[in-house]
């Protein structure tokens, strides 16, 4: 039996670290880039709602539009679709760095509907409260909006990362590896079953370890209900 | 001193739509602790809301020491804000900041930074409500009677001209209330602060405010000293606010 598992990890235990390396880089390294992007979208998105501080209906609606339109697109139609695009910004379309666009582009919009809940979920009658300071809107944003929204923005931000994850199953498409790739390739074309399962398993403990992760950074900023 | 001439508030375009406020006038003394009472509905909030311009007025003026705020925008907002502090029903708190930073929140707004000097006058405030040993908890870990009293020195840090209090004890207990209207007045005998309070209890009127005003679905139905008023009621509204009318009629 250990000669069993050590061979095993002799002729796979490589294949599978690296899997797991590039399963972590898809996405961490996109999601990253996409709050950037997301969270001054999910911003404007809330700012310029029909009776938020900065009613403008039509970029809200346009913005709105932006965004649905590219959350529909299935992840794996929006990668190869993109692809030319991909090209000019990477200069490949494919490998490591042909999923980094594409993923942005499906992670921005989602990340963007995310923070906007989350700022929605601010009491009305708080940013009131800070408006009747005399505090202008990039200070209700910054000082006020944001720091309260955290804790829900954090918990946002386990939801954001296991999508992705489920996102770079797909990067084999485009041949950037990965866990979802390893799966697919030894479990269903060549039938080493216990790769995929091993794979799996992998696949199952980073989602336990961002949704832990997440929970306790949310309930470590979050100031509400503690006694 | 605040006069509010010819004040009206619609929601809504339609030429029909019924008016929150309806050619509302009235005159706010320095000094003076004013009530504004009615039943839901009647327009006092909104009136309020008008005062700081977090509603704009349909149409009618608001003349603050001589100056039309009425149409500031901007900067001139923003300071016009903190000259006309607000306190509300539901005490609009950071729950993410300390009772200092929330406090401190007016120098930041007006400043853009919080000074020394501004956590020490902080501190004065919160000793004044009596909270200055609370200066590190956060407000879910105070009471309702306690975060009003925050709120309250919040308000003061803008170092206003007049409060307004929109319901300010309408969600504290009977104690609560009192300790918050008893440092109301206060406030207002020691800085000469104008208040106006918004409410619907007759008893925070009596307690605190020196005129009142009653509003009726948007229009104001009588004025006049505390003392006059609870004397000899006119208007159907304060009889029935005053509970001079048999409820089961």
């Amino acid at each position: 039996m250990p000669s069993l598992v050590s061979e095993f990890v002799a002729e796979y235990g490589a294949l599978l670290a690296e899997g797991t390396l590039s399963t972590i880089v898809m996405t961490l390294v996109p999601t990253a880039i996409s709050y950037v992007i997301g969270l001054a979208l999910g911003v404007v998105l809330y700012l310029t709602a029909p009776g938020s501080l900065r009613p403008l209906p039509v970029l809200n609606a346009a913005l709105g539009w932006v965004v649905n339109v590219l959350r529909s697109f299935p992840f794996i139609v929006l990668m190869v679709f993109i692809i030319p695009l991909t090209r000019q910004i990477m200069g490949t379309g494919s490998g490591l760095a042909g999923i980094i666009p594409p993923l942005v582009l499906a992670t921005a919009p989602f990340i963007a509907r995310m923070v906007e809940q989350s700022l929605a979920e601010v009491p009305r009658a708080t940013v009131e409260a800070v408006e009747a300071c005399g505090a202008s809107v990039p200070r209700i944003v910054l000082s006020a909006l944001l720091p309260e929204a955290l804790p829900s923005i954090v918990r946002g931000a386990a939801v954001v990362l296991i999508a992705v994850l489920g996102y770079t199953a797909m990067a084999g498409a485009i041949g950037a590896g990965g866990l979802g790739d390893i799966a697919v390739r030894y479990g269903y074309y060549r039938r080493v079953d216990e790769v995929m399962w091993v794979a799996v398993v992998v696949l199952v403990v980073i989602v336990q370890a961002i949704q832990s992760a997440c929970d306790l950074a949310a309930r470590r900023v979050d100031h509400r209900m503690r006694g | 001193m605040i006069q509010i001439r010819n004040l009206c508030k619609t929601y809504g375009g339609a030429v029909d739509a019924p008016h929150a406020l309806d050619d509302v006038s009235l005159d706010v003394a320095d000094g003076d602790i004013l009530g504004v009472i009615g039943m839901s509905g009647a327009g006092k909030s909104t009136l309020v809301r008008c005062l700081n311009l977090l509603e704009r007025p349909t149409s009618g003026r608001i003349v603050v020491d001589g100056q039309d705020v009425t149409s500031l925008a901007g900067a001139e907002l923003r300071s016009y804000r903190r000259r006309v502090a607000m306190v509300f029903q539901n005490f609009g708190l950071l729950a993410q900041k300390t009772v200092l930073a929330n406090v401190c929140f007016p120098y930041l707004a007006a400043t853009g930074r919080v000074t020394d000097q501004n956590r020490a006058r902080a501190l004065e405030l919160l000793e004044m409500v009596g909270l200055a040993e609370r200066a590190d908890s956060y407000p879910s870990q105070l009471s309702g009677g306690q975060q009003q009293r925050v709120a309250i020195a919040r308000a003061l840090a803008c170092e206003p001209d007049y409060i307004l209090c929109d319901e300010a004890t309408s969600a504290l207990d009977p104690a609560s209330t009192n300790t918050v209207l008893k440092l109301l007045r206060q406030i207002n005998r020691d800085t000469g602060v104008t208040i106006i309070v918004i409410t619907h209890s007759m008893g925070v009127v009596e307690k605190i405010c020196r005129h009142v005003a009653v509003l009726e679905a948007g229009r104001v139905v009588e004025r006049g000293s505390v003392a006059d008023v609870f004397a000899a009621p006119r208007s159907q509204a304060a009889k029935v606010l005053l509970e001079r009318v048999d409820w089961d009629a």
